[in-house]
């Protein structure tokens, strides 16, 4: 094998440990954490970047069997674009039904929040 | 050793889809339940693209996307059911 | 003439990509159909947002995109530190609010997915008059840090771009 090939191989073998090890970090810290609002930050960081680190893999596989295929790209992009919009309807969700209760810190009220607004 | 990553990676998010179920079963609050059905869709993704991956084949790519797009459209969809009581205004 | 032929000229651009993309081969066909598409679509759908999104400095953008770029890599790794290896007694959250000087909604939207995807803060909520956005911080030491940080390196660069 190619010198080009062994390199390519441990590229791709590297993009999906760390892809594998992202995703699963942002498990664990779903597990772990302990208030509602700190569940948020592991999945849509961590999950969003394990998910792109394994299409980017999957990309340099295509290319390298000979076959190159981009449309990984779409998933990759439509998944970062998503992940923040999700990631605050979740929050709203929280602010939503944790108002009051001990799930949820009390919310800084020098102004009022679009969740609470009554318009 | 491309096979090997593969087999770790297929082993680490069959386990982080096992720890969102938990979360999806134990989670009190609601919110708990709708991030974990999220990052449960977000790892199913990576799942299909592994499958790809070790088939060696593009059929499952559409698969990906359309799992992509369902899944933060259902996302949006509970969350605004559970904010406003109703999904299309 | 041209703006009623070309209501959203980047959105043309980026359907004629997107389609090249689904099709996953670069043919003449392909690109072709794709620009007819970019051409069709947003004539068709042009009654539904009729003011096009105000895109400043293209050149800068991209590279705002590229320092998040970097900053989402960076944030990750810190992030994984904080959940693999803190305990959860000694983690600080915190909720930051953040005064606006953005009045775009673009703007405060592009700030608004920043802050989510870069490192340990995710935004939750926006003041009811747009002056102010909720920010929660997943282990912070001080709210006015976490505020002053997000102030001078991004929605400064956002405020070039767009205002």
């Amino acid at each position: 094998m190619s010198e080009l090939g062994i390199l390519l191989e441990i590229a791709i073998s590297a993009l999906l440990i760390c892809g594998a090890f992202f995703t699963l970090v942002g498990s664990i810290g779903l597990i772990k954490l302990d208030n509602c609002m700190s569940r948020l930050h592991a999945p849509t960081k961590a999950s969003t970047l394990g998910v792109g680190s394994l299409l980017l893999a999957s990309m340099i596989y295509a290319f390298m069997t000979g076959e190159g295929s981009v449309h990984e790209v779409l998933v990759m992009a439509f998944l970062f674009v998503t992940a923040p919009i999700s990631g605050n309807f979740i929050a709203k969700v929280n602010l939503h039904r944790g108002r009051g209760t001990d799930a949820l810190q009390p919310v800084p009220s020098d102004q009022v929040w679009g969740t609470y607004s009554e318009k | 050793m491309i096979l090997i990553a593969l087999n770790i990676a297929f082993v680490a998010i069959a386990l982080s889809l096992l720890l969102a179920m938990i979360r999806l079963l134990k989670g009190p609050n609601t919110g708990d339940r709708i991030l974990a059905l999220d990052t449960m869709v977000v790892n199913s993704i990576a799942l299909i693209i592994l499958l790809g991956m070790r088939l060696g084949t593009q059929i499952y790519f559409e698969s990906a996307m359309i799992f992509a797009m369902l899944g933060f459209v259902s996302t949006v969809a509970v969350a605004r059911f559970v904010l406003r009581g109703d999904i299309i205004e | 003439m041209l703006s009623r032929l070309l209501p959203h000229p980047f959105l043309t651009a980026l359907l004629a990509i997107v389609w090249s993309l689904l099709v996953n081969e670069i043919k003449l066909g392909t690109i072709v159909f794709g620009v007819f598409l970019g051409l069709l679509i947003p004539i068709a759908t042009a009654a539904y947002w009729p003011n096009r999104p105000p895109v400043g400095r293209p050149v800068k953008l991209f590279s705002y995109m590229m320092i998040v770029v970097w900053d989402i890599l960076v944030a990750n790794v810190v992030v994984a530190m904080i959940v693999l290896f803190k305990s959860n007694k000694d983690m600080r959250p915190k909720w930051v609010v953040i005064p606006l000087e953005l009045r775009t909604p673009e703007a405060i939207t592009m700030l608004a997915g920043t802050i989510t995807l870069t490192p340990g803060t995710v935004s939750a909520d926006l003041s009811e008059d747009g002056k102010a956005l909720l920010v929660h911080a997943l282990d912070a030491e001080n709210a006015d840090d976490v505020c002053a940080d997000i102030k001078h390196r991004y929605e400064r660069r956002l405020k070039e771009i767009f205002e």
